[in-house]
């Protein structure tokens, strides 16, 4: 029967595996249901392990907006390793949900979130434990429809094959508006079965559905075009938008998990999408517009969060979080609220100016300075310029002189290596930066014992940016660069022991630029990674980059294309690109143009302050910028710490 | 310039309540530090005013007894926390099990007696009633110094009572059975035998078996898996399932086997007290 609970089957596993906690849900704020109860059934995905899943706070909010509907259940479930997964084989039991271990294969809807490509893996690990077959057009008609969401679903064609549905954008009104289809069509007997029900979705504007889109091939490899093949869908699938914020405060009760966890707090997003127009920045260009939440919602999130939670953390998010126009407010009407409290407030903003400091200041008035993160991304000025980072080498050393003038006493700064037109000069640049910040650091705070972390990422390129057409540098050349870096560095002697270095192999880095930039030739790619063993490939401990590469030789060159073919290859204006078919609102030739203006070095402005600058989003996706200040306050709260009874 | 914390020092620790709770069903795969996290955050939502110590980073006042291994449930784990006003045991326990998982189960709180200057009854956070200075009346001994045995309940599913018997009396026999354990320092090698008290063998049904066991508290600790270890090294007892073991008891071993409750003390003292306090 349908629903039942596999826990007895799996609690004698438990003690064979590591940290079995992971698998026996029970989480504060969890939301168990009777399978009876209700008409469609979601189970969410995070394709990682727990401890990264479960703080994801995209899943959070539809577990809760879906479980809020009387007729909806929604469980969870994530990536298992490798030695429950060995178990689960052995004793022949499927991918389970961990809040009442029902099995995945038994709901209407398997619903995966992507943050990142690299978790394309752990989708078909968990297709196969729960019965699922892994290509969408083998599964039968009782197979949960495998919807795909997230960032990375901006490409999702890579996954084409496996998916069935993909939501693009904001997630909140559009798994409603797949709930109420799939209830009807339940309802009335599943008329034409599931490929009616697709239709039904992708007409409404809801999905996009792969299967209904066929691609084809030139010659020389690239993609010929993409074209819709029936004519009662919309040929140009598009994202979800949401609108007003503060209608939609989730989540409400976080979940509390018993298991730690990557991110052990409340997190409140203050607002969504970032118009500072960095592009490099997937983030920034597919959630556009900015939509903030009010000063008085972010207050009675706060307050609900931590009453319904117990953490005594509260990271206030966003893609730039000392942009929101009330912040200033913000921070000190909450660092007020919670002076006399345990309750640490933080806000994990990395913008390089001296408010950014006044308001770690704010957040830390009586606890522990410890360090300051800043990004100012690109080594050089010209670099910078490039990227549409409007920082300058003063701004830089003028907030780090502030940081550590008010007892913060490590500073870390972001970089990216492997960025457009980038030279081993501009990379170097970094090392005179990371001098600059350590001289001032000392005359600002009095003593030679600072700190200054630097950390390198390698760029990888992403659809929907003005880089999307960028060959990406090769990791020998990421490498190469950063050893160079390491050693000047090194030589120092004025500066080698106070300046950390991290920075990671750049291997990855070209997988993910495969996996984000790829077509539906690498869904290929990745089934055959997987079936060699490929599980969990965030994970530099199961990474393997010879399996990829392998992969890629076996199923990409004997179409004449390589996995150098889609990640260090430049690529012209008009070639179509595998996602050009999918509307995340951002005018294709406006993204050309700030490409070209990258090259030239010109900066963009936000068009918060200054004109619009025609990306296209608002006028195509019919949105706004919603942003304050709108001289609201916050409320004040009553019995903070205490519920006891006289 | 090095920055110190501002404002006057945490407020002192003005009473103390220990705690028994129990880890129960799927929460028995919580490790020591799942729950003191689960507790840290359970005492938050109930509102129970913690006191905290002194510094950038301040830690609620809680005092851990050793804690059930990861994997074993328990009836019988005991924690002390300092608070910064005095409460109703009764008013805490309740709140604190209402905020946490079902699973970990607050069964009994009481107040340490001479730890408060207020009665035991009736109080809650926020009372101040400062009693007279003859109320005071020292506690007697830790919680820690009130324990140094266990009482298990192990489920051996697939093992014969027969089998568990002739094994237990084999490891009763010996003066000295060796096991090795993997620990975070490497493999340890340690005598079992001088830990067991007592075991008892009884049959669930023909292919269940249980053994009750009294064990002391030695270092380093013998868990129940380390004691059916001792059982195959001396026997060849093999298990086909995974062991169930569920912690029933702590406390002083007493001459009869049986152990002392090591919340009776403070209950009793509190007794006194208050009829002292209302007479």
């Amino acid at each position: 029967m349908s629903g039942q609970s596999l826990f007895a089957r799996l609690e004698p596993l438990l003690p064979r595996v590591r940290r079995p906690v992971q698998y026996v849900g029970g989480e504060g704020n969890s939301v168990v249901k009777p399978w009876e109860s209700a008409a469609v059934r979601w189970c969410l995905m995070y394709p990682d392990a727990y401890e990264v899943g479960l703080p994801n706070q995209g899943l959070q909010i539809l577990y809760e907006i879906l479980n809020e509907r009387p007729d909806v259940l929604a469980e969870r479930t994530y990536s298992v390793w490798p030695d429950l997964e060995a178990l689960l084989r052995e004793h022949d039991l499927p991918q389970f949900t961990v809040d009442a271990h029902r099995a995945v294969g038994d709901f209407d809807l398997f619903g995966v979130s992507f943050s990142t490509e690299l978790g394309y893996t752990n989708l078909l690990t968990a297709l196969d434990l729960a019965g699922i077959g892994l290509h969408a057009d083998q599964r039968g008609e009782d197979a949960p429809l495998v919807v795909a969401g997230g960032h990375a679903a901006f490409n999702p064609e890579p996954i084409a094959d496996f998916v069935d549905a993909v939501v693009l954008g904001d997630g909140e009104e559009a798994v409603l508006g797949i709930t109420d289809v799939v209830r009807d069509w339940k309802a009335t007997g599943r008329p034409g079965g599931r490929r009616e029900l697709l239709v039904r979705l992708a007409r409404r504007r809801l999905v996009y559905v792969p299967a209904f889109f066929d691609v084809t091939y030139r010659a020389d490899g690239r993609i010929e075009q993409v074209r819709a093949n029936r004519t009662d869908i919309p040929a140009r699938p598009s994202k979800h938008t949401l609108s007003d914020l503060d209608s939609w405060p989730y989540p409400k009760a976080p979940l509390v998990p018993l298991a730690e966890t990557v991110h052990e707090r409340m997190s409140v997003e203050i607002f969504r999408g970032c118009t500072r127009g960095c592009r490099f920045c997937q983030a920034g260009m597919i959630t556009r517009p900015v939509r903030e939440r009010n000063i008085e919602t972010v207050g009675a999130m706060v307050d609900a969060g931590l009453r319904a939670t117990g953490f005594n953390e509260v990271g206030l998010l966003s893609l730039s979080s000392a942009d929101h126009t009330e912040i200033g407010r913000i921070a000190t009407g909450l660092a007020d609220r919670y002076a006399d409290s345990r309750v640490s407030l933080s806000l994990p903003s990395t913008r390089v100016d001296a408010f950014n400091v006044t308001l770690a200041n704010e957040f830390s008035r009586n606890g522990r300075r410890s360090g300051l993160t800043f990004a100012p991304e690109g080594g050089s000025e010209r670099l910078r310029k490039v990227i549409n980072k409007m920082v300058s080498a003063e701004d830089l050393v003028r907030t780090v002189s502030t940081a550590y003038a008010h007892g913060w006493r490590q500073v870390k700064l972001y970089f990216m290596c492997g960025l457009p037109t980038e030279t081993d000069e501009d990379v170097l640049e970094i090392a005179e930066l990371a001098r600059q910040v350590i001289r001032a650091g000392r005359v600002a705070s009095g003593h030679r014992d600072i700190r200054c972390t630097v950390s390198i990422g390698g760029f990888v390129p992403k659809p929907h940016t003005p880089f999307q057409w960028v060959g990406q540098a090769s990791h020998e050349l990421t490498d190469a660069r950063l050893k160079l870096l390491r050693d000047t560095v090194r030589a120092d002697r004025e500066i080698a022991r106070a300046v950390g270095f991290r920075y990671h192999d750049g291997r990855p880095g070209i997988i993910e630029g495969l996996l984000a930039r790829g077509d539906r030739r690498v869904g290929a790619v990745i089934e055959r990674v997987w079936r060699d063993g490929g599980r969990f490939d965030g994970w530099s401990e199961h990474f393997s980059f010879d399996r990829w590469s392998n992969a890629c030789a076996a199923e990409l060159e004997p179409l004449g294309i390589s996995l150098g073919w889609f990640t260090t290859r430049e690529r012209e204006e008009r070639e179509v690109l595998p996602w050009d078919h999918l509307d995340a609102g951002l005018d294709r030739d406006w993204l050309w143009a700030d490409w070209q203006e990258a090259l030239r070095g010109t900066e963009l402005d936000d068009c918060r302050w200054t004109p619009c600058y025609d990306c296209g989003v608002c006028p195509t996706m019919g949105t706004d910028t919603q942003i304050g200040p709108t001289g609201r306050t916050l409320l004040p709260i009553v019995g903070v710490g205490s519920g006891a009874p006289a | 310039m090095a920055r110190r914390p501002e404002g006057p020092p945490p407020p002192p620790v003005v009473a103390r309540i220990r705690v028994r709770f129990a880890k129960r069903g799927r929460l028995r795969f919580l490790s020591h530090r799942d729950i003191a996290r689960a507790i840290e955050r359970g005492l938050r939502r109930a509102g129970v005013p913690m006191a905290y110590s002194a510094g950038f980073s301040p830690h609620p006042r809680i005092s851990w007894v050793g804690a059930a291994p990861t994997g074993a449930a328990s009836e019988a784990e005991y924690v002390e926390f300092g608070l910064a006003a005095a409460v109703d045991p009764e008013w805490l326990r309740s709140a604190l099990d209402a905020a946490l998982p079902p699973g970990l189960d607050v069964l009994d709180a009481v107040l340490v007696p001479g730890s408060s200057t207020v009665g035991s009854s009736g109080s809650g956070p926020g009372s101040d009633g400062a009693g007279p200075a003859g109320t005071r009346m020292s506690g007697s001994g830790s919680l820690a110094e009130r324990i140094d045995a266990s009482r298990w309940w192990i489920r051996l599913p697939g093992v014969g009572e027969p089998a568990l018997s002739a094994a237990v009396a084999e490891l009763l026999g010996r003066d000295e059975v060796v096991v090795e354990r993997a620990t975070k320092d490497g493999r340890r090698r340690f005598d079992v035998r001088p830990a067991v008290v007592l075991a008892v063998c009884r049959a669930e049904n023909g292919t269940c078996a249980i053994l009750e066991l009294v064990a002391r508290h030695t270092t380093p600790a013998v868990r129940p898996d380390d004691v059916l270890t001792a059982l195959y090294v001396v026997a060849g007892l093999r298990l086909s399932a995974p062991p169930e073991p569920i912690r029933l008891d702590q406390g002083r071993l007493l001459d009869d086997g049986t152990l002392a409750d090591p919340l009776a003390p403070d209950r009793n003292d509190a007794g006194r007290l208050v009829g002292r306090s209302s007479a």
